[in-house]
């Protein structure tokens, strides 16, 4: 199965964010190199804004990522509640 | 940046089609042919532009007030690197020869970006379109302006970085890049949104911008990986851009198909020829480095590009018809670049250096078997010569490719003994190439590239083959600005500063 | 169509031999010597007999190659157009029909000191 994968900077606003695609994707890999976090995922790799909020303790727009957003790998699907990439194979 | 979120009248997907299709209308004194008299004479079909839409659904609104921030934390950093001599924090000035390439290449490739998309935001009818090209034209701009304002502070202490304009208009190395965006802007705007938003973005840049990025925060390039950052921000989009717009062009009409795969066929082998310059300032550029170029192109080109084209497939779509050659030249371009940006130094506004016994045994562990093989024997006789006192000068100027106008450094995808030799004739005239990739995309359309101004042979039909006075006319200061790193002005100044820096004395 | 275009299109090209001054580019190349990273350019008048390029500005380029002392004009295989190619070395490069932008291989077979043994 193809990889998914979304990188994002290492800093204090995307600590929670990464701990929040870890909770909701179990299957996702986390590599830290420096100054960027990329997380690789097979197949799908779903970003939710509940588990960010959760994990920051305050309300979140995702569209906020695009702040801290590096490069990502698949196909985009974004609406309030949740950012999906995926391959379809 | 106060970032709360704010209760919505709307939904994301409502407030898109408010803030996007809404804002179009149709035209009643004028045909929509007159409006936008582009889109057609490519061949591309469409029946129906409202289903091109942006997955990350972002709005101009939404756009200003993130981009906003994201120069916000730009700028901090920026004054915070000029406060604290933020020029000295490097792991070594060697490393600056990558940033200059950088300024002299690559930024200038951003405003051109930033023209290109300007102009097909308006050639395209769909309002979607015009948007996201219209943020991505923004961003380009944003991008060149950073990447020079960020590296303005270098120029205030090092050499290579007064002239970039002149480098980028002039300078031989640059007219591959600068080739490579003029041959976009002047195709219809769906070739340009192959070429810049598909191949080059979705498909090469993160061997551009990651590692390089990556590579900065380990070198102490604060400056670098700020402005890189703040710009890959804006690559996500553009590569998601990208995708969506082939995905478009293929789901509106199958006769779009073998336009569009003759397109990632030439894009692809363009964009590799390109980034040919990153594999060097990945394995020989940077003094500390965070993976190889062989290393990047497993997880950046085999394993991402691989599952694009898996996932391409079910339109028909093949992998590009260079992606077998480029796998066989991998292990050998950094080597080949390398080796020439050395013999050619004195013409380059940037250093090179051959490389020391670390990290040649760096080298050769990475490049197991190859660099030992064929790369170690030509090092080991260049530092000879050097040490001999008649160190390596290749006056023999290059042969460039006639299309992507690189010097014509490469071997035969089967023999890294042999030179790569191909050649053509149109319309009674000899035209010499690189490879395979790029003769197929001159003799597609050669009314196109027999237009190459190419900078080795107009030194001779321009300036009768006068090397100082080409000099001058690309603002290359010699005996400062190029040369070997070993004794230059910049290694001196870094060593003295850095001493001045770390003691009292 | 030797161009997509939205009308007929003419490309005028631009390195054509008019523009070199009387001169004409030639590129050499030395097979399986690869010390020397591209081919070589040379911008030299058609009448240029060839033993002249060999002797004058193409020797001085090759010196840095541990083989140059060893190079034997007389023993060397050539290529022209990547087909073999006899060249008369009294004539001159016109004679010989070498033309604007032609590149010339040579090779010596058993001489490759920098090359990995095969």
């Amino acid at each position: 199965m193809s990889t998914v994968f979304i990188a994002l900077q290492a800093n204090e606003e995307t600590r929670p964010i990464i701990d929040a695609i870890e909770i909701d994707n179990p299957q996702a890999v986390v590599n830290r190199q420096p100054a960027m976090v990329k997380i690789d995922a097979p197949g799908r790799l779903v970003v939710r804004r509940e588990t960010i909020e959760e994990q920051l303790g305050r309300a979140y727009d995702l569209q906020e990522l695009q702040i801290n957003l590096i490069t990502l790998s698949g196909n985009v699907d974004e609406d309030e509640d949740t950012l999906t990439l995926s391959w379809n194979e | 940046m106060d970032m709360k979120a704010t209760k919505k009248k709307l939904g994301m997907k409502e407030r898109y089609r408010v803030l996007t299709r809404d804002l179009g209308w149709e035209p009643g004194y004028q045909s929509k042919e007159a409006i936008f008299p582009y889109v057609r004479y490519e061949g591309i079909k469409v029946h129906d532009w409202d289903k091109w839409e942006d997955p990350f659904r972002l709005t101009m609104d939404a756009y200003w007030k993130y981009q906003a921030e994201k120069e916000r934390k730009f700028y901090a950093i920026i004054d915070a690197h000029a406060q604290n001599n933020g020029h000295l924090n490097l792991t070594d000035a060697r490393y600056l020869s990558a940033l200059k390439i950088f300024l002299q290449a690559i930024s200038p490739g951003e405003y051109a970006a930033h023209k290109g998309f300007a102009r097909i935001g308006r050639e395209f009818p769909g309002v979607g379109t015009q948007v996201a090209c219209q943020m991505q034209a923004i961003d380009e701009i944003r991008h060149a302006q950073t990447q020079i304002h960020a590296m303005s502070n270098y120029n205030r202490y090092y050499d290579g970085f007064h002239a970039f304009a002149d480098a980028r208009d002039r300078i031989w190395y640059t007219s591959v890049a600068r080739s490579f965006f003029d041959d976009a802007m002047s195709a219809g705007p769906f070739e340009f949104m192959i070429a810049i938003g598909f191949s080059f973005e979705y498909v090469l840049t993160n061997l551009l911008f990651v590692p390089f990025m990556s590579g900065a925060a380990y070198n102490g390039d604060m400056a670098t990986v700020t402005f890189g950052f703040s710009a890959q921000s804006d690559e996500a989009r553009h590569m998601t851009l990208g995708l969506e717009c082939i995905k478009f062009m293929l789901e509106q009409d199958p006769d779009n198909l073998p336009i569009v795969q003759g397109w990632i066929d030439k894009w692809f082998w363009r964009g590799f020829r390109v980034l040919g310059l990153v594999s060097t300032m990945m394995d020989y550029m940077l003094p500390k480095r965070v993976m190889s170029w062989r290393e990047a192109w497993e997880i950046y080109g085999v394993e991402n590009g691989g599952a694009l084209f898996r996932d391409l497939a079910r339109y028909g779509i093949r992998p590009p018809k260079g992606w077998d050659d480029a796998e066989k030249a991998i292990d050998h371009m950094s080597h080949q670049f390398m080796l020439g940006l050395y013999q050619w130094s004195f013409g380059t506004a940037f250093h090179s250096w051959i490389p020391s016994d670390d990290d040649m045994a760096w080298l050769s562990a990475k490049y197991p078997d190859t660099f030992d093989r064929h790369y170690r024997p030509r090092w080991a006789h260049i530092k000879q010569l050097k040490a001999a006192g008649t160190p390596f000068k290749n006056y023999g100027l290059a042969r460039l490719c006639q299309c992507c106008q690189l010097p014509c450094v490469f071997t035969e995808p089967g023999d890294p003994t042999l030179t790569c030799h191909r050649e053509t004739v149109y319309k009674g005239e000899k035209y010499q190439f690189c490879s395979d990739g790029c003769k197929d995309i001159f003799e597609h359309e050669p009314e196109k590239y027999i237009q190459a101004w190419l900078p080795m042979p107009a030194l001779f039909s321009e300036l009768g083959g006068d090397v100082a006075a080409w000099m001058d006319w690309v603002s290359l200061r010699d005996g400062a600005d190029n040369g070997d790193y070993d004794g230059s002005r910049d290694q001196r100044h870094f060593d003295e500063w850095r001493g001045l820096a770390t003691s009292n004395l | 169509m030797a161009v997509t275009s939205l009308k007929e299109y003419i490309g005028v090209a631009r390195d054509r031999v008019d523009n070199y001054g009387g001169k004409q580019i030639v590129y050499l190349s030395w097979d399986h010597h690869l010390l020397f990273a591209a081919p070589l350019m040379l911008c030299l008048p058609p009448a240029t007999p060839f033993g002249e390029v060999l002797r004058g500005p193409l020797a001085a380029l090759l010196q840095a190659d541990p083989d140059a002392a060893a190079l034997d004009w007389s023993k060397v295989e050539w290529l022209k157009d990547n087909r073999p190619f006899a060249p008369d070395f009294s004539r001159s490069l016109a004679d010989n029909g070498i033309g604007h932008k032609d590149q010339l291989r040579f090779r010596t077979p058993g001489l490759n000191s920098l090359q990995a043994a095969a």
